[in-house]
């Protein structure tokens, strides 16, 4: 027995550290998640314990498994007990674990507010470094808004180290709490010039970062910051500070101008390429902004594109890639002094490095011109062919397309060449992009009427050898171009060579493998084939042929009858039977082509994809009034089936096709064999054949051999798209020539395809005409459609809600929210309310709930607010807090959610019905001059130590400054001093105070004895300065330290809590409270709240507390109330303690 | 030892070496991992759900190290800009916003392999693994809340080590 328990205090004492747990993790790769589950249990043990240093640790190794991916949101709490530590040791980690796991929705966020406040304002300037970075990562609206004060007042701190930290944190806290800004930027603006570089150019930094995103309302700090540009060498101040002007001249085009010199200067000089690349980066933004009215921009532009061409050709891929990217920038602008370097950008496509080859296939975007498009399509092609991956390759297939078809087909001068592409580009294997094409097709064959006939003649090929694409299920995406090429067949029929061999080719069996919505396009088109198949055929004088061709319709359209697709299965059988009918009077001898032809007459023209949106909303029309009473809810379960039936899926078309009886199977099989067996095309499956395709069941057995498309894939009749580029440049030779003549001719006939005049310039760009008669039918719009409207910002940016005005003066409801006694504060007119409420509401627009009713709760506070909307709130609040609450119980922290110190903090959290609002903060004496309140709460870290946060508000008109604070001391109290200075001295007040500012300062007394309450007398000196004389001043006052200061509020489980009560080491007591007018769970937030405690658990009228002193007292209560009568029975290690803490309780309760 | 990471990361790039200290601006967050993909330290400016964060990390980590290593140091990714930097058998990855300089923020990268070699003395992956909150506290003097708060490299080291002296006397 003894052995075990030397055994244990040893294993305790090699406790496992960081890096055995490292090493342990390593050790164990096999089984690593349970290792670390052990691990885990391990350190829920370790943080039971008492012992900061073992949490810490345990603490420490969390850390590490959160960045391994495990979840350590439930020791949250634990998190903040080192936080809390007292040892820079222990608070540096605990900093470190809560900034790497806590975020907006951590709870126990709020109970730091307190800690992070005492480290914000300790002496040793490393507590609040730590403080500052752990809150950079976990700032709440809540936490922002509480220490926005603490953190201003950083700003200001003698040391540059805390400066610096403290201005860079105020970006974020803006962020969070955006009515923190206008108050604060007096001061940051301020930093600008501070002596500190580091802190100016935080200062820089933060004001940089605020005007980028709200640029206008910091155009009046343009003339300081082009002083900073001019005179900084920190480059990566000039970086910020150009990068701001960026944002500026957009909005103040005469900056642009003064900008340009300084920036070009820079662009010269600097060696820094950094530096050198933010500089042309800004430039050209800055002549983006000014695109009209610089006349001299040309040299900048021209200077930019030869700095960024050094860059490209730089073997840094790094510089090459930044420098193309910054090349697209100028493109859009000035495409001509890019269009110079085609060269280098040709050259970067076949760059090895992926990503440069993307960023310079976007230039070449804007590099195409009429003369040189063909060329660099064919380069491109060529470039397709190479690609490994497919990912490369799509994207070059859409840029090939982009390039070809942006601004409306400018720069193709022979869709000839273009629909030849678009078919070389089927044979693309695993392409996502086969809609891509098809529109494309789609598109051209419709609006260029003059390329019908060919495009037809290409898509009839296409059709012909559609097992080619099809062939391969990975190739799936390709076979969309089907899609097209059946449509323009069908719609487009009378320019068809063959259309009964089209019409063969489109009712194929194989067709049936087809995804549905092709599947339904190839019937519906099939019958327009039809048609135009029996006009040609019914003008011949033998009837018979049209009659077999009704006949081939007859045959294949059952297959498609019995598709599973509902959309073919319906159109299939709706033409069949018109086929059927038609073979009927075929055979009386009627003539039908006409007729049938009819069913598909007219013209479809091309409509905008925008057209729909255009059409104007007719007057007196209401699209969201009701046409008949709504239905009632319980109808819409009725219309369920239907959705369900509606969303039958395309796929299921196969195992649809395998119920084809067995016979008719057989037979298909035989005459497919026959027919085989005729047709000495047929390519018979061979043992060499790489991949016999055998996907569907019913076709199984027809060999298809896999043909090798590495090997341009050259169908007889289908020019290949180089053709053209050599017939280009010789009809662009002849054309010339002609030209020639006819200019001598001196004959002016001006043709051009889209209405462009152009003076003849020697081999300008528009003298190449197109070589078909062109004529791009534009996309209809409906009448009167509205001009465009889009695109509004995002309403999620949370830097919309700093879109604040900083030049207004500051009104005096918007000083930051300082801890002060409420009932202190004057109400403010209800006019003055009003008004904040709207700007409120208008300048942070687009805000978050949370956001929102965190300004709701801060108003509140500073009880501004009509008691309207403070009851809302408050129902809001309670509604949450409740919530929380469940949530707290459901993990057995049974920790007054929030407890006493979060109470502090939010001032409105703990009334959380319409009861009046409660505040630690008591009067601690006051004259016409000075108010102050304070608090006193024990130090949780050391049991001798109590700190007492004052208050201090300025009541008069004049300023306040030299504040002394003493204390006269007692034997069992005493102020803390800093080293050096006497018993009697006093402390300076670091801080001064203009008219009606209030600021809160803390102080710290060591007690010895904390089982009595005492009251030590002091006095408050102070000079107060007016305009012409300044007197001096004092106050006296007593400070109470009640028993209950010297308690803290210490969450405590329910078994731990009875175990305490068990052990019998507690001596009881008990009080009556008579009178006690007020809902249980009123009670007991006030105990909660004015005494420290925390409920354990409670069961209707009955409820269980604990606390804790510093010096470890447990204090445990048994509250019950029946009718106004309320019975505490309470137990304490110390019963004089418990005494005084009872009697507190009790005139607590006396006073309200 | 293998791990070691080499401070002239690669011959073929060159280092820009700027005259003046430079500083970066608003970083989103900041990864250390492995080239076996294991996440060796990350730092988030951003609020994001653990959720989110895993997410972001599996997907980046994939993506660079599908990177060849001939490629350019910068993608595009989601609308954020992704800076990395391959040091020995480290990864260290920034991401940046659409109007950032990705030259400032491989040069934030190279300052803060410089300050872990200084203070670790030729840091390797070891080091960083088992002195991970060392890493951490480095990070956090040089960055803070996404932008460098100190130029100077002697600054923030003289400040680690007074911090770190500060936990040997309290100890």
């Amino acid at each position: 027995m003894a052995l075990k328990i030397v055994k244990g205090s040893i294993d305790r004492m090699f406790d496992k550290n960081l890096q055995d747990l490292v090493r342990g993790i390593r050790n164990h790769k096999e089984d690593e998640a349970k290792y670390i589950s052990t691990c885990i249990d391990e350190i829920k043990q370790e943080l039971k314990q008492d012992n900061i240093a073992v949490k810490a640790n345990a603490v420490c190794k969390l850390t590490y498994l959160q960045m391994l991916g495990y979840d350590v949101s439930w020791a949250a709490f634990n998190i903040v007990e080192v936080m809390s530590s007292s040892k820079f040791t222990y608070k540096r980690i605990g900093y470190l674990a809560a900034s790497q796991c806590f975020h907006e929705s951590t709870d126990v966020i709020m109970l730091t507010t307190n800690q992070i406040r005492k480290d914000l304002s300790s002496p040793n300037q490393y507590d609040t470094g730590v403080a500052l970075t752990g809150l950079s990562c976990f700032v709440t609206p809540d936490l922002a808004r509480d220490l926005a004060n603490d953190i201003m007042t950083l700003m200001s701190h003698t040391k540059p180290y805390i400066r610096k930290k403290a201005v860079l944190i105020m970006y974020k806290v803006f962020l969070k709490y955006p009515e923190s800004l206008r108050p604060a930027f007096p001061r940051l603006k301020e930093k600008l010039e501070d002596p500190d570089p580091g802190v100016q150019s935080a200062a820089v930094n933060v004001i940089c970062e605020l005007a980028r995103r709200n640029p206008k309302n910091y155009l009046s700090l343009a003339p300081l910051f082009f002083k900073l540009m001019t005179s900084s060498t920190n480059n990566w101040v000039l970086i910020k500070i150009i990068k701001l002007f960026g944002a500026l001249t957009p909005l103040e085009p005469r900056l642009g101008k003064k900008l340009i010199e300084p920036l070009t200067n820079l662009i010269h000089s600097t060696s820094a390429m950094s530096l050198l690349y933010e500089c042309v980066n800004t430039v050209i933004a800055v002549l983006i902004s000014l695109s009209s009215g610089m006349p001299n921009h040309s040299a900048s532009i021209q200077l930019c594109v030869q700095k960024l061409r050094i860059l490209i050709e730089d073997s840094d891929q790094n510089l090459k890639y930044l420098g193309l990217l910054a090349m697209s920038k100028i493109l859009k602008t000035h495409p001509k002094s890019v269009q110079s370097h085609k060269d280098l950008i040709l050259q970067c496509l076949d760059d090895k490095d992926e990503s440069i080859r993307l960023r310079a296939l976007d230039l070449l975007y804007g590099m195409v011109s009429k003369k040189n498009l063909m060329e660099i399509v064919k380069k491109l092609m060529l470039h397709v062919d190479k690609a490994e991956g497919t990912t490369y390759r799509d994207e070059l297939l859409t840029k090939i397309i982009d390039i070809c078809s942006q601004s409306n087909y400018q720069y193709i001068t022979n869709f000839e060449w273009y629909i030849s592409i678009l078919v070389e580009l089927t044979r693309l294997e695993g392409t996502r992009h086969g809609h891509l094409i098809a529109s494309q097709m789609l598109d051209v064959a419709i609006r260029v009427k003059a390329i019908r006939a060919f495009a037809v003649a290409q898509m009839a090929t296409l059709l012909d050898n559609a097992h080619l694409l099809t062939g391969n299920m990975q190739r799936n995406g390709i076979c969309e171009v089907l899609y097209a090429a059946a449509w323009i067949c069908g719609e487009f029929s009378e320019h068809l060579e063959n259309p009964i061999q089209t019409l063969e080719a489109m009712l194929r069996p194989k067709v049936a493998t087809l995804p549905g919505h092709i599947q339904a396009v190839y019937v519906q088109n099939a019958a327009k084939l039809f048609a135009t198949v029996l006009k040609g055929q019914e003008g011949n004088t033998d009837s018979t042929a049209a009659q077999e061709t009704s006949q081939l319709m007859i045959d294949r359209l059952p297959l498609f009858v019995q598709s599973a697709n509902l959309e073919v299965q319906e159109r299939a059988s709706c033409i069949l039977q018109l086929v059927k009918y038609i073979q009927k009077l075929q055979q009386k001898d009627v003539e039908v082509a006409e007729e049938v032809s009819a069913l598909f007459a007219g013209e479809l023209n091309p409509v905008a994809p925008k057209a729909q949106k255009k059409v104007p909303v007719p007057e007196g029309l209401d699209l969201d009034a009701w046409i008949n009473e709504p239905p009632s809810e319980s109808e819409s379960e009725d219309e369920q089936p239907k959705a369900i039936f509606a969303k039958e899926e395309p796929k299921h078309s196969r195992p649809r096709h395998t119920e084809v009886d067995e016979k008719e199977l057989a037979r298909r099989r035989e005459a497919r064999k026959q027919e085989q067996a005729n047709n000495p095309f047929y390519i018979k499956a061979s043992p060499s054949s790489q991949k016999v395709y055998q996907d569907t069941p019913g076709v199984e057995h027809i060999p298809v051999v896999q043909i090798d498309l590495s090997v341009p894939l050259k169908v007889p009749g289908m020019p290949m798209s180089d053709q053209y580029v050599k017939l280009e440049e010789e009809r662009r030779q002849k054309e010339r020539a002609e030209k020639k003549k006819k200019e001598k001719k001196k004959r002016k006939e001006k043709r051009s395809g889209r209405g462009k005049k152009q003076d003849s310039g020697p081999e300008s760009e528009e003298d190449i005409t197109p070589a078909h008669m062109v004529d791009i039918v534009t996309e209809e719009m409906p009448e009167n459609a509205l001009p465009s409207d889009d695109d509004d910002k995002d309403p999620n940016d949370p830097h919309k809600a700093l879109d604040i005005d900083l030049d207004k003066p500051l009104a005096d409801s918007e000083k930051l929210p300082v801890r002060s006694h409420r009932a202190a504060e004057s109400l403010k007119s209800p006019a003055e309310d009003g008004d904040v409420e709207s700007a409120a509401i208008h300048a942070p627009k687009k805000k978050n709930g949370k956001e929102k009713r965190e300004k709701k709760k801060d108003k509140d506070s500073d009880r501004k607010k009509s008691s309207k909307h403070k009851k809302k709130k408050q129902k809001k609040e309670k509604e949450e807090k409740e919530k929380k609450k469940k949530k707290k119980h459901h993990h057995h922290h049974h920790h007054s959610d929030g407890g006493g110190e979060e109470s502090v903090q939010n001032g409105t959290v703990e009334d959380e019905e319409p009861l009046p609002p409660m505040s630690n903060y008591c009067l601690l004496a006051e004259n016409s001059y000075i108010k102050m309140v304070c608090d006193i709460q024990g130090n949780l870290q050391d049991g001798s130590q109590v700190v007492v946060s004052v208050i201090f508000e300025n009541k008069c008109d004049s300023f306040l400054k030299s504040m002394e604070f003493n204390v006269l001391d007692s034997l069992n109290s005493k102020l803390q001093r800093p080293e050096g200075s006497g018993p009697h001295d006093g402390l300076t007040v670091p801080f001064q105070l203009p008219p009606g500012v209030s600021n809160e300062a803390r102080f710290v007394f060591t007690v010895q004895s904390i089982v009595m309450p005492q009251k030590l007398k002091g006095t408050l000196t102070f000079i107060v300065k007016n305009e012409d004389s300044s007197t001096h001043e004092k106050l006296d006052f007593k400070l109470h330290f009640t028993c209950t200061s010297y308690l803290i509020t210490t969450p405590c489980y329910s078994d731990a809590f009875a175990k305490l009560l068990e052990s019998g080491d507690l001596k009881g007591s008990s009080v009556r409270l008579e009178g006690v007018n007020m809902p249980f769970h009123h009670l007991l937030a006030r105990i909660c709240f004015h005494h420290h405690f925390s409920v354990v658990e409670r069961i209707d009228s009955c409820a269980s507390m604990y606390s804790r002193s510093i010096q470890g007292h447990h204090v445990c209560l048994l509250v019950k109330t029946s009718g106004q009568t309320v019975s505490i029975d309470a137990k304490c290690d110390e019963p004089t303690l418990l005494g005084n803490v009872l009697d507190e309780i009790k005139q607590t309760f006396s006073q309200c | 030892m293998a791990l070691c990471l080499s401070l002239i990361p690669d011959s073929r790039q060159h280092v820009h070496r700027f005259t003046t200290n430079c500083l970066l601006r608003c970083m989103q967050f900041m990864l250390l991992f492995s080239r076996q993909g294991k996440l060796r330290l990350q730092k988030w400016y951003v609020p994001l759900s653990d959720k989110e964060k895993k997410k972001i990390t599996r997907e980046l980590v994939q993506t660079v190290l599908a990177r060849k290593p001939k490629m350019c140091s910068f993608l595009e990714w989601r609308d954020l800009k992704i800076v990395y930097k391959r040091y020995a058998s480290l990864y260290f990855c920034c991401a940046i916003e659409d109007q950032d300089n990705e030259l400032i923020t491989l040069e934030i990268i190279h300052r803060y392999v410089e300050l872990l070699d200084k203070y670790f003395g030729s840091v390797c992956e070891l080091d960083i693994i088992f002195n991970f909150e060392k890493a951490y506290f480095i990070l956090d003097e040089f960055v803070l809340g996404g932008e460098a708060q100190e130029t100077s490299k002697k600054n923030v080291l003289k400040a680690i080590e007074q911090a770190d002296l500060l936990q040997e006397v309290r100890h």
